[in-house]
């Protein structure tokens, strides 16, 4: 049981970090998708 | 060669509505000379009967600067007219620039939608939600006919470990993630259809973006649990002599024999290698989903497959090798869509089993634990190395032969 819950937490924790990773490292679409001339928010 | 194969069973799928395109029905040029070789009637009435429609005529009339060299000083379109460059911006030929980086941009009209639209709200929604539906009906009648497999012999009350904590987190992060993408992943595809009629566009279009969200991100837990659960355990599902005698009997599913099993039986080697087949195919095109344009998959593969003549085998024209950059995601699309929908309804029967169809087995994913009874019975083999490896002697030991006295 202990290893079902810390999968499931390891689940979430991936997936927070994954979705802020991406953003902070410049993988949002905004980003990938505009010219560095292109002032984004 | 695994995404070739698998990429030849989504053009099979694929073969009417994608061969049409290339094809020409009528070989002799229609007479379109009362339209000064514009459209004409019989042009829009083919159309609009479904029937493919050679339409070089307005493709390739995009303008020839070439043929009239004066023509450049003439206006600021120079050689060309307006309508040719609406044609090749129709087509895709125009010289396009854009602000926008992704190679998707520069093509403004792509006709090669419909048919994924078309598919994607019919036959993948239709065959694979009875497909779900009919597997969910097929372990009801399974469960009311045979009921649950249950434990022969009396429990002992001593356990040996079946996996240990890192497998069994492992197989939880793996799984957790599954459902939460399979959920999601069934409201984005389906949402339109069965949620927003009867709850609301609101709600659905609430519950989609949510979904994309989780889908997204949770994609790379189910990743990492498949890279764990492939190095953990491929050495234990490499096929090997004893799955003949587990499946000769059925493994004991059907029947009252327990055919003996190392730690993975015949069956469960079947789970295994579907999860990292499908799962390892739905992870690649979904990472080629993820980062759009950037990993197109399907135009090399098609170029690969023509190549070695794959179409022709069963009687198909060559595939499409030159895809819009939209085109390639959309393949990815139904592709990751139609591997998905055949690993839930796998995945459904390893729950069942898992669960409610077979006494003890839970524990094995729970505590990790399991009764010697359980295991004797659907793990025979594997009891015996895990009992001799703490000093205890097998179960289904051959009495050894006796040294007569001297």
């Amino acid at each position: 049981m202990k290893a079902m819950l810390a999968g499931f937490a390891a689940t979430i924790v991936i997936a927070i970090a994954a979705n802020f990773g991406l953003a902070e490292i410049g993988f949002s679409a905004q980003d990938r998708y505009s010219s560095d001339s292109v002032r984004l928010d | 060669m695994l995404r070739m194969a698998l990429a030849l069973v989504l053009s099979l799928l694929l073969t009417t509505t994608v061969a049409q395109a290339d094809e020409v029905t009528s070989t002799s040029a229609p007479d379109r000379s009362a339209t000064g070789g514009a459209t004409t009637l019989e042009d829009i009435m083919a159309r609009q009967r479904g029937e493919t429609v050679d339409d070089s005529y307005r493709r390739d009339n995009t303008g020839d600067a070439s043929a009239d060299p004066g023509a450049a000083q003439l206006g600021t379109l120079g050689g060309a007219s307006d309508p040719e460059l609406w044609r090749a911006l129709r087509y895709g030929s125009a010289d396009v620039t854009t602000a926008a980086r992704n190679s998707g941009a520069t093509t403004l009209v792509q006709d090669g939608g419909m048919w994924w639209l078309n598919f994607r709200e019919g036959p993948l929604v239709t065959y694979g939600g009875w497909l779900l539906l009919g597997t969910i009906g097929a372990l009801i009648l399974f469960y009311l006919t045979r009921g649950k497999i249950a434990i022969d012999e009396p429990m002992t009350g001593r356990t040996v470990t079946r996996f240990k904590f890192i497998e069994r987190f492992a197989h939880w992060v793996l799984g957790g993630s599954f459902i939460l993408l399979g959920f999601t992943g069934l409201f984005v595809l389906m949402g339109r259809l069965f949620i927003a009629p009867y709850l609301g566009k609101d709600f659905n279009s609430t519950l989609l973006t949510a979904s994309k969200l989780i889908h997204n991100n949770v994609a790379w837990a189910f990743i990492l649990g498949l890279v764990m659960v492939l190095v953990m355990w491929v050495w234990h599902n490499i096929p090997d002599r004893t799955d003949i005698k587990w499946f000769a009997q059925f493994g004991g599913i059907i029947g009252k024999n327990h055919p003996p099993a190392k730690k993975f039986n015949g069956g469960q080697k079947i789970i295994f290698w579907s999860v990292i087949v499908f799962g390892g195919s739905i992870a690649v095109s979904g990472v080629s989903l993820l980062f759009p344009y950037e990993l197109p998959l399907f135009a090399k593969t098609f170029a690969f497959l023509n190549d070695i003549g794959a179409p022709g085998w069963v009687g198909m024209s060559p595939l499409p090798i030159s895809l819009s950059p939209q085109e390639e995601m959309q393949f990815a699309q139904l592709w990751h869509a139609i591997m998905a929908f055949v690993l839930m309804a796998i995945v459904l029967a390893h729950i069942y089993i898992g669960s409610v169809g077979m006494q003890g087995a839970y524990d094995a994913m729970g505590t990790g634990e399991v009764d010697e009874a359980w295991a004797h019975q659907h793990h025979s083999i594997w009891l015996d190395e895990e009992l001799v490896k703490r000093g205890d002697p097998p179960r289904d030991a051959k009495p050894e032969k006796v040294t007569p006295a001297e």
